[in-house]
């Protein structure tokens, strides 16, 4: 593919540019994380298969949606199925609706902040209309945009990191039983692909504060950066949907 | 690169700061009527599963087109992002179908 570098705009002196745009007019890096994105849904699609398919065949509890009993190994849809069970020996259903709801609002909400910390960048040297007022500042303001995408992101994994604790506490392991290994393996990766982005915002707040973002580059890499976590959210509106909400 | 490459690579519209605020307030309402919805008697309707799959297609589909922008940006993205998706969801069923997940005619 033919390679070319972008000239400096008029306006950016002292930032040097260099996009590199291939031979159909598109920037390399852009065309490389759409690739990735597209790999990446194969690696997902993978392991929510492995999950769906290991879906009701774990031999002991907790299971997801179904009450338990630890010794005589009788499961239900509701409590009152279980109720020769000890209390004590009594397993709940495992997912925990109303935290993980919380959690996919501030996600989705999250990407809402992104997109608008890379229009803050695009727009970045437009003179603010005149009376704007604070709503217009925080709206032009990328450094508040990144901060409030990664502080969010910061809160999804914190929602995940209560979740797996008190999944652990109830006695479900990744060791427990199938529901176990392929639930905290998908969600896990999901954690761990969320922890990435958050760093990435991280590096890309603090090269704002160091030296502004600025210019076409600059443009190009918060938008890689929130193709990135867009997709990390799409992720989660399947898992939200087909791990915690479909039984 | 051709400088009418560069031009077309550099106009890319996107959406304005009400739409996205627009997506985002409806993505919001999407995910509160799923919620709303498990904790109703239709949870046990056959049509639990299969309406929860639409509105969470619907919520996808709105992210990567106005979110990510698919719906502005080149072509070549959308093939991208429709290949890989594309293997994704063959893959997914071919698995779920080979370990008796899905089966056809029940």
């Amino acid at each position: 593919m033919t390679v070319a570098t972008a000239d400096t705009p008029a306006g950016h002196e002292g930032h040097h540019e260099h996009v590199h745009y291939t031979s159909t007019g598109l920037e390399n890096r852009k065309i490389a994380i759409w690739a990735l994105i597209g790999s990446e849904c194969m690696l997902f699609a993978s392991l929510i298969s492995t999950y769906l398919i290991y879906k009701g065949r774990s031999k002991v509890g907790p299971f997801p949606h179904e009450w338990s009993c630890k010794t005589s190994n009788v499961v239900g849809k509701t409590a009152e199925l279980v109720a020769g069970c000890a209390p004590a020996d009594v397993l709940k259903p495992i997912l925990d609706i109303p935290v993980t709801s919380q959690s996919t609002f501030v996600l989705l909400m999250s990407s809402l902040a992104m997109v608008l910390a890379l229009a803050a960048v695009e727009n970045k040297g437009h003179p603010l209309p005149t009376g704007a007022g604070w709503w217009d500042r925080c709206l032009a303001s990328s450094k508040f945009w990144l901060m409030a995408t990664a502080v969010m992101g910061v809160a999804f994994i914190g929602y995940q990191s209560y979740e797996f604790t008190s999944f652990v506490h109830e006695g479900l392991t990744i060791k427990t039983n199938l529901f176990g290994s392929s639930f905290f393996t998908l969600t896990g990766f999901h954690g761990a692909h969320v922890s990435v982005g958050v760093l990435w915002l991280l590096t890309l707040f603090a090269i704002d504060v160091k030296r502004g973002l600025k210019g076409k580059n600059d443009v190009l890499l918060v938008d890689i950066c929130a193709l990135y976590w867009h997709f990390v959210d799409v992720v989660w509106i399947a898992i939200f949907t087909l791990i915690y909400l479909i039984q | 690169m051709s400088d009418h490459n560069a031009a077309a690579h550099d106009h890319v519209e996107h959406p304005t700061w009400k739409q996205y605020k627009w997506v985002g307030f409806w993505l919001l309402v999407i995910t509160a009527i799923e919620v709303w919805v498990y904790y109703t008697p239709f949870k046990d309707s056959k049509l639990f599963a299969p309406t929860l799959l639409l509105m969470s297609a619907v919520k996808f589909a709105v992210v990567v087109f106005y979110y990510m922008h698919l719906k502005y940006d080149h072509p070549l993205f959308k093939r991208l992002f429709a290949m890989g998706l594309g293997i994704a969801i063959c893959t997914m069923f071919a698995l779920l179908f080979l370990f008796g997940a899905l089966k056809i005619g029940g």
